[in-house]
């Protein structure tokens, strides 16, 4: 197989920009990316939110999967690359072609990283998502583990089977499970970053510091955005005034 | 030497060394009787003493009520389809095949990847994607393709009721109409299926031959081939 043949090989072709963050549970790549988009929508630009695992119809098929214990590191992987396909189809792609700004809590290299975790053929994964299109701006979240698995932890989190990767075996306990699954995760990450050039941000910043930074790094991609038609609200410019 | 291998980096977590069994793939497109042949060969097969299972589309237990609801509303994105079915796929192939296999049975499947890589391809997917998406998938032993054209298959599916929305392409769609745009859907499934046959070496019947021949045929070159490989057997 060709390395032409997997994911990335193909630049955005649509007036619309997709902007994705990744990261660990617990990096707070969610929490800046949604700030991000009420800057861009108080500027008065069109934008579209998609997340992860959120497909209406697969939906139902992975949460029972999930809740019946039926998923294997196979069948795992090909449900969100399911999902994963109804949402390009039905929402990136028709946002980016009406020149939208695109917002992804979470991308291809979420699966890249879990399927590579839970023992997924490295090079087969980027070859299923080769339908996937190129992000114009990927950033990551590095957060050291220790102060991610602070962050949930600390929450006393109900751990789902998948979520602390139970299915792994790596040990009885879910919290002790989840540590070492995550930090499995954050491995394939930095792999990641190098092999496709992801722009890095120090998630342990404070968060306004981080959010500018943010702001710098999708700056230059805002030219010829389309314009949201309820334009800005008396709301969105006390806010950010 | 193994019994079975996968045509790419095999199944996550699953050893394939200790597989016996034999993998007997029936291939075909809608309404061209492969129903009918399974079950006959079925049959001769546990008269034969062996023992016998069998799989097809969307009959898995993760994904079969998804896809019918899918189904329902054209509401899933083309692409998302194509995965959909592979995880269909993948799920019978881990909770069906492999532990049939792995108990010595003989395992007939009624179609197999091949139908669903041609149907993807139909549907705009790149032959060499889809292929690699299911790479995972076991070599089979024997791939029997019982092949007609598509204007015999119109009487044939006609007679056991209208056109079906999906076996027709209409989600494509293909044509002005159920008719002719089942002529077009169908036309371009054998076409890929042709394809297919010489590229992984299927062997291919003439599924217009009388019922009996056909089904007798398919039984005694099936268990021709069991008799040659011994399940387990170090070859």
């Amino acid at each position: 197989m060709s390395p032409d043949a997997d994911y990335g090989r193909r630049p955005n072709p649509y007036p619309g920009k997709l902007v994705i963050v990744e990261g660990i549970d617990g990096s707070g790549k969610s929490t800046q990316l949604g700030l991000l988009a009420q800057w861009l929508r108080s500027n008065g630009h069109l934008v579209i939110f998609s997340e992860w695992n959120s497909s209406p119809i697969v939906k139902a098929t992975t949460s029972r999967g999930k809740k019946r214990q039926l998923l294997t590191p196979l069948t795992f992987s090909l449900i969100h690359a399911t999902d994963f396909s109804d949402r390009v189809e039905r929402d990136i792609v028709p946002a980016l072609k009406a020149g939208a700004i695109v917002l992804a809590d979470r991308y291809v290299y979420t699966a890249f990283a879990r399927d590579a975790a839970r023992g997924v053929d490295r090079s087969w994964v980027r070859s299923l998502y080769r339908f996937a299109v190129t992000p114009t701006l990927a950033v990551y979240y590095r957060v050291p583990l220790e102060v991610a698995l602070y962050r949930i932890m600390s929450g006393r989190p109900k751990l789902k089977w998948y979520e602390a990767g139970m299915d792994l075996g790596l040990s009885p306990d879910p919290g002790e499970s989840y540590k070492l699954f995550q930090g499995r995760i954050q491995q394939e990450y930095e792999r990641i970053v190098a092999e496709y050039g992801l722009a890095t941000m120090d998630a342990t910043q404070p968060v306004e510091v981080q959010q500018r930074a943010l702001r710098e790094l999708v700056r230059p991609h805002l030219h010829g955005i389309a314009r949201d038609p309820r334009g800005e609200t008396s709301e969105m410019r006390e806010r950010w005034a | 030497m193994k019994r079975f291998e996968s045509y790419g980096q095999g199944v996550p977590g699953t050893h394939l060394d200790d597989l016996s069994g034999w993998l007997i793939v029936i291939e075909g497109t809608d309404g061209v009787g492969r129903t009918t042949h399974v079950n006959r060969l079925r049959r001769h097969l546990e008269r034969l003493g062996y023992a016998v299972a069998e799989t097809g589309f969307t009959r898995s237990d993760l994904a079969s009520r998804g896809i019918r609801r899918a189904k329902q509303g054209n509401t899933l994105g083309s692409n998302a389809f194509n995965l959909f079915y592979a995880t269909d796929f993948a799920d019978r192939l881990e909770q069906q095949i492999v532990p049939a296999l792995r108990a010595g049975f003989v395992m007939i499947t009624d179609r197999y990847i091949y139908s669903l890589i041609a149907r993807a391809i139909v549907r705009g997917a790149d032959p060499d994607w889809i292929k690699q998406v299911y790479s995972f998938a076991l070599k089979p032993d024997a791939v029997f393709y019982l092949r007609i054209i598509a204007d015999q298959l119109v009487p044939r599916v006609l007679a056991d009721g209208p056109f079906d929305y999906w076996e027709s392409g209409m989600d494509v769609p293909m044509g002005e109409d159920l008719h002719d745009s089942f002529v077009n859907y169908q036309g371009r499934i054998i076409h890929e299926l042709d394809g297919l046959a010489r590229e992984y070496g299927f062997h291919t019947l003439d599924a217009t031959r009388d019922v009996d021949d056909l089904a007798e045929e398919l039984c005694t070159r099936v268990t021709g081939h069991l008799t040659r490989k011994v399940p387990g057997a170090v070859a």
